[in-house]
């Protein structure tokens, strides 16, 4: 057991747990995005940002990939903490303001606004579905491209992967896509943003007994 | 593309254990660019996965998916090069090319594309064509180095970059001069050795400047022979140097007259050597 202070209470958790698992386990609430039991940590959205160590020492991390350490002290809400997950949130918004997960942080940490250009990205790249398809699905279809400004999910060449099961799995963990999903338009109820795989439910015809994530599948009530 | 080739490197890398970018390197280097076939077979002979493969090629700028030209054109956008214009040189050769940077031309000749910053700020705005450097690129200079470039870089290289210079060497075993004042290569005197190879012996002289790989032989050398080296005055070969940077040929060593030691691979068309001045 390794002995820590969370937000000035003592306490001990198991070593090898993460920040946020011992977070989390005694209630202390850290938002998350990219985080996702059962897939590996990631540190993407840093929307779980905690304030470490004392005075000139302190720092900002990622709870979901720093373990826990004998005597460390960690504040979940300090001023720097919510001031740099108020920033987070924003950038999020200003990049897929249309995602309903991103909207409901936002309305939670009473960001109301946000001050940079609307971008209105189908992706904001928390590789969650890239984690999905390779340790849940055991596929590994689908992974990160390119860098930079021009970084973007998909499968190699664009194409429609051989190990690709059509599972729906990227569509189902994705933050940013339940409005792609929902959207009015057949043809764009593709999910852009995490694979170039058809919408299941589209193929419907071709692939009848199986599985669908989506409830309630809009793109479905659309083909009716 | 040649499924042979790649099968090649994959073997060649196996044995090493060598990661992922040098056989992407190699095979790069093989076809000009990543076929996608040869990703594919990487995928399925080394037993990664296509999307790590394909993530890490499409992650650094120096791997292509496309076939790229014979000749490939990199214009400086860094910033000390954007100040002094570079835009419009980049702007001028997309028009004389008839090609958006990043494309390659029709004929397959040249490939454009912009890079961020080449580390020779002071020579800006510059311009890179198959690694040779020209410095201070005007506008008007740009259908000069595409005319320069389709003659054969290689050709011109001695005159223009001022970098270039005279070296005197002599052998290290006796000491005596290996230059020829007699005949000229680059309009400088040469270095003259006696080169053997498959049977074949004769003079070989090799340009002295440093940076031009011209060379005049009496024998015509056909590409890859590793050359043996010898001083045509002691007649001891010259040999013992350290292994070559590129190929792994051991090295020819001479002494430079100035204080100091250059090595030069005596592998035909590889460019590998190295300089060692004293003070």
């Amino acid at each position: 057991m390794i002995k820590l202070t969370i937000n000035g209470l003592n306490v001990s958790v198991e070593e090898g747990s993460t920040i946020l698992e011992a977070a989390q386990f005694l209630g202390f609430p850290i938002p998350t995005l990219c985080h996702m039991e059962g897939l590996s940590p990631y540190g993407a959205c840093r929307l779980c940002v905690v304030e470490i160590g004392e005075d000139a020492g302190a720092k900002l991390v990622t709870s979901c990939t720093y373990p826990v350490q004998e005597g460390m002290k960690v504040r979940t809400t300090s001023k720097r903490v919510n001031r740099a997950r108020r920033m987070i949130i924003e950038l999020l918004l200003a990049s897929c303001p249309q995602s309903k997960v991103i909207q409901d942080i936002a309305s939670k940490y009473n960001v109301r606004q946000q001050r940079f250009r609307q971008e209105h990205e189908d992706c904001i790249l928390c590789g969650l579905c890239v984690r999905m398809c390779e340790e849940q699905m055991v596929a590994k279809a689908i992974g990160f491209r390119g860098r930079g400004e021009t970084r973007s999910i998909g499968t190699p060449f664009d194409i429609k992967s051989d190990v690709c099961r059509l599972c729906g799995g990227c569509m189902y963990v994705c933050p940013a896509c339940q409005l792609r999903c929902t959207y009015t338009e057949p043809d764009k109820a593709v999910c852009g943003g995490c694979a170039n795989i058809a919408a299941p439910c589209l193929d419907k015809d071709k692939f009848g007994d199986m599985m669908c994530y989506m409830d309630p599948c809009v793109a479905c009530e659309i083909e009716k | 593309m040649n499924p042979e080739v790649v099968h090649n490197i994959l073997e060649k890398h196996q044995q090493s254990q060598d990661g992922l970018i040098s056989i992407l390197e190699d095979i790069q280097r093989s076809f000009g660019y990543l076929p996608s076939q040869a990703l594919q077979q990487v995928a399925e002979e080394s037993g990664r996965n296509l999307v790590d493969i394909y993530g890490v090629a499409t992650f650094y700028k120096s791997f292509s998916l496309k076939p790229r030209g014979k000749h490939l054109i990199s214009v400086c956008l860094g910033t000390a090069c954007h100040v002094r214009g570079a835009p419009s040189i980049a702007e001028e050769f997309e028009k004389s090319l008839k090609i958006e940077a990043g494309e390659t031309t029709e004929d397959q000749e040249f490939t454009l594309e912009t890079v961020n910053c080449l580390g020779a700020c002071a020579l800006g705005p510059v311009v890179v064509v198959d690694g040779h450097y020209f410095p201070n690129v005007k506008r008007t200079a740009v259908a000069e180095i595409i005319a320069k470039t389709r003659e054969g870089i290689d050709k011109i290289e001695v005159k223009t970059d001022q970098r270039v210079f005279p070296i005197e060497v002599s052998c290290p075993r006796c000491n005596h001069s290996l230059m020829d004042t007699m005949n000229l290569v680059d309009g400088h005197p040469c270095i003259t050795v006696t080169a053997s190879f498959n049977r074949k012996h004769g003079r070989l002289s090799m340009s002295c400047l440093y940076g031009s790989y011209n060379i005049a032989s009496e024998h015509v050398i056909p590409p890859d022979i590793v050359l043996n080296l010898f001083c045509p005055h002691c007649h001891a070969e010259l040999s013992g140097g350290a292994n070559c940077a590129e190929c792994g040929t051991p090295m020819v060593p001479m002494i430079v007259r100035s204080g100091g030691v250059v090595q030069v691979c005596p592998r035909r068309g590889c460019k590998g050597h190295l300089l060692d001045l004293s003070e």
